[in-house]
């Protein structure tokens, strides 16, 4: 009954097979190796994200038997890996669902990590022949994905939400399947927004590409043109990705205001001036990077919650209803500045 | 200290009611939104919800009514230009 491909070199997370009554699976190991490490790093920087993956399916942790709990989780590698990873000294289960290489918590926004898709794996995987229980540990952040009680009705499955954080499960389990009040609660550390930087910064390229070469346009008609004054020119523009994509994410808590537009707005408009005036721009030009610039990090800024645990759809559609319009008004403004300082030739 | 994010804009809405006082929505509310009180459920921090519908899909006995989505930007100019639904695109080419 194991419903596991025994392909003749299964991956490498994949150390042994635990043989039971229900069937053969495969055992997971509970330690992270170079090049998950390795994968998982060039996953942040944004590559091969989209296939990071595994196999839905049921996997052994150390050797689970009838009695043994049933921990679910999402089949986006990083999701699997950070819940093996803190398994060490346990016997388990895991119950792979298929997300599509989601993770959890967008998963289940998106319903892929859903009611339906528990249900149909319970039944594909015979989930009930597995173990004598009738409990099945989720994480917490898919409960807006899965209705405990529909599950409960058609299939006699108790839905436990368990902790938020993966590393949370050893105590979870050990307490009795109950979580501490803290562990049900999100957080958003630094170092939690620091890991999501890199894609951050990558998906600003597109906009940053752009100023850069509207700005290397802008100079070339002028005989003035130097290297250096088009590292000149150019600089506010990446100090204004960076403003957006970086610095507002990092010091999110310390940036005033509650809009994201505003804090990326306020960010670039304070580390534009800081560079022109370092870069002694003044004047005509220094007024219209102080428009383009502080759009850009703001629009970033903007983008950034859809990476944030604790945004909501009606405060951003609130903040986009006049930041939009107003990021719109100060690039297209600041356009049309260079243009004219172009024309007079400054 | 968590992050706030833009106040009296959640779309929350408890009909105490219908509440048996279960605690599920306590429970699985990642923001301490909910607390139990005198066996009903009761919104202590209206504006810490995200609107993510957990407490909603999870309530048997729909108590709970929020308009539940996903709070980002991106998602939301995507689907205006597509004009679809908010979409991140992320089957396929990006965040999340």
């Amino acid at each position: 009954m194991g419903e596991n491909d025994k392909n003749p070199s299964p991956p490498h997370y994949i150390v042994g097979w635990h043989k039971t009554l229900s069937g053969v699976f495969p055992v997971v190991d509970t330690k992270l190796t170079l090049r998950d490490k390795l994968f998982s790093f060039l996953v942040r920087l944004g590559i091969k994200r989209m296939g990071y993956m595994v196999n839905p399916g049921v996997y052994a942790v150390g050797k689970p038997g009838g009695d043994s709990p049933i921990l679910v989780t999402a089949n986006y590698k990083l999701s699997f890996d950070s819940l093996r990873k803190h398994l060490g000294a346990l016997d388990a289960w895991i119950l792979v669902l298929d997300t599509k290489g989601i993770n959890v918590w967008c998963a289940a926004g998106k319903g892929t990590f859903g009611t339906e898709e528990l249900i149909n794996k319970l039944r594909a995987f015979n989930i009930p022949f597995l173990v004598r229980h009738r409990h099945l540990i989720l994480p917490q952040l898919s409960a807006s994905g899965i209705a405990a009680h529909e599950v409960k009705r058609s299939t006699g499955f108790n839905v436990i939400y368990g902790p938020i954080r993966a590393s949370d499960i050893p105590y979870f389990l050990k307490n009795g399947c109950k979580a501490t009040k803290e562990m049900r609660r999100v957080t958003f550390t630094f170092m939690e927004r620091l890991v999501l930087i890199p894609i951050e910064l990558i998906q600003s390229w597109k906009i940053v590409l752009f100023a850069l070469l509207f700005q290397v346009l802008l100079s070339f008609p002028s005989p003035d043109t130097t290297f250096l004054s088009l590292v000149k020119n150019t600089l506010p523009y990446i100090n204004a990705a960076l403003s957006g994509a970086v610095l507002t994410p990092l010091f999110l808590p310390f940036i005033p205001g509650r809009s994201f537009a505003f804090k990326g707005g306020l960010t670039g408009f304070f580390t534009t001036l800081f560079f022109c005036l370092l870069l002694d721009l003044k004047g005509a030009v220094l007024l219209t990077h102080l428009f383009l610039a502080p759009s850009i990090s703001s629009y970033l800024a903007l983008n950034f919650t859809g990476a944030t645990p604790f945004t909501s759809p009606s405060g951003v559609k609130k903040e986009m209803k006049f930041s939009i319009p107003l990021i719109i008004i100060l690039s297209v403004s600041g356009i049309f500045l260079s243009i004219y300082n172009l024309w007079r030739g400054i | 200290m968590f992050l706030k994010y833009i106040k009296n804009v959640s779309t929350l809405e408890l009909n105490a009611s219908s509440c048996r006082g279960c605690g599920m929505c306590v429970e699985v509310c990642p923001h301490g939104v909910f607390a139990l009180s005198r066996n009903k459920a009761v919104v202590v921090d209206k504006d810490a919800c995200m609107e993510c519908g957990a407490c909603m899909r999870n309530c048997p006995f729909e108590a709970i009514r929020v308009s539940a989505g996903v709070g980002c930007a991106a998602a939301m100019i995507n689907g205006k230009l597509k004009g679809t639904s908010p979409d991140c695109g992320c089957c396929g080419t990006g965040c999340c």
